[in-house]
């Protein structure tokens, strides 16, 4: 049950980023961006939160997922340590995917070659 | 004679435009959309067995929240580094760009290809062509939200998830 979810919430934001390209003709960075920016909006105004307790992975795979542990970590940060929390909480919440982003980039550079 | 000018030598910019539309191959829309649905629906539901692991092995949704981060930019770097990832992109557009594992790839990729530009200035810098507008505006948003959240707090207003 908890895939089928995943697959038709993390499914349906994908398609809905999609139709965003097509209709905006926004390069796929631009829409990659505004999804993080909504992602973290909504999870301010408390609505993201339920869509991953229905979909998991669905939910927080795709990068609206993203934007809503940088802003989950931003406000659990700045109601326990004050304003600092603002800057710290973001990244304290999301900082193993980018570190690890940033990792294995660099290994997958050093033993890959980019097929031509 | 300006007006007759412009209509002779110059395109008024709305009338230029609908000519590359009309020009521009269109893209099939219903099936751009069916191939990032399953896409991006395949690749969640990829994270949702890792996630469903990760529980099974007895951390709580909360905890497994980094690993499940590692490991799908761990699969999205891999399948880049294959040359798998990029043709899947062409296919599925957003359905692969939109999960994390396109966010990874999107740092992979350059890494890949910049680091003949030397280590530092080529792969150090380029690795970021496209993560770092999404760390840029992610941050400064998540950044204004909790500082709002914290100021209404401070005169007894409680908005805000954790708040």
């Amino acid at each position: 049950m908890s895939y089928l979810w995943a697959f038709a919430v993390g499914g349906a934001l994908c398609a809905l980023a999609e139709a965003v390209v097509l209709v905006t003709r926004l390069t796929p960075a631009h829409v990659m961006v505004m999804f993080v920016v909504l992602g973290a909006v909504a999870g301010a105004f408390g609505l993201y939160e339920p869509l991953v307790r229905l979909a998991g992975a669905g939910a927080t795979v795709p990068l609206p997922g993203f934007g809503f542990a940088l802003v989950q970590g931003a406000m659990e940060d700045v109601h326990r340590l004050g304003w600092v929390g603002a800057f710290s909480g973001g990244l304290r919440a999301t900082g193993a995917g980018l570190k690890a982003a940033v990792v294995f980039a660099l290994a997958a550079s050093l033993v890959a070659n980019p097929r031509r | 004679m300006g007006a007759a000018l412009r209509v002779e030598h110059g395109v008024d910019r709305r009338r230029y435009q609908e000519w590359v539309r009309a020009a521009e191959p269109r893209p099939h829309v219903a099936a751009a959309l069916l191939r990032a649905f399953l896409a991006g629906g395949m690749i969640c539901t990829v994270g949702q067995g890792v996630l469903n692991l990760l529980r099974a092995s007895g951390l709580s949704e909360k905890e497994a929240a980094a690993p499940l981060a590692v490991a799908m930019v761990f699969l999205g770097s891999a399948a880049t580094a294959l040359g798998v990832y990029d043709n899947l992109a062409k296919v599925a557009g957003m359905g692969a760009a939109l999960p994390i594992t396109g966010f990874s790839n999107a740092m992979t990729a350059p890494a890949m290809e910049y680091k003949r530009e030397g280590y530092v200035l080529g792969l150090g810098s380029r690795v970021f062509s496209v993560a770092g507008p999404v760390l840029v505006y992610g941050f400064a948003t998540a950044w204004l939200l909790a500082m709002v959240s914290w100021l209404l707090s401070r005169v007894g207003i409680h908005w805000g998830l954790a708040g």
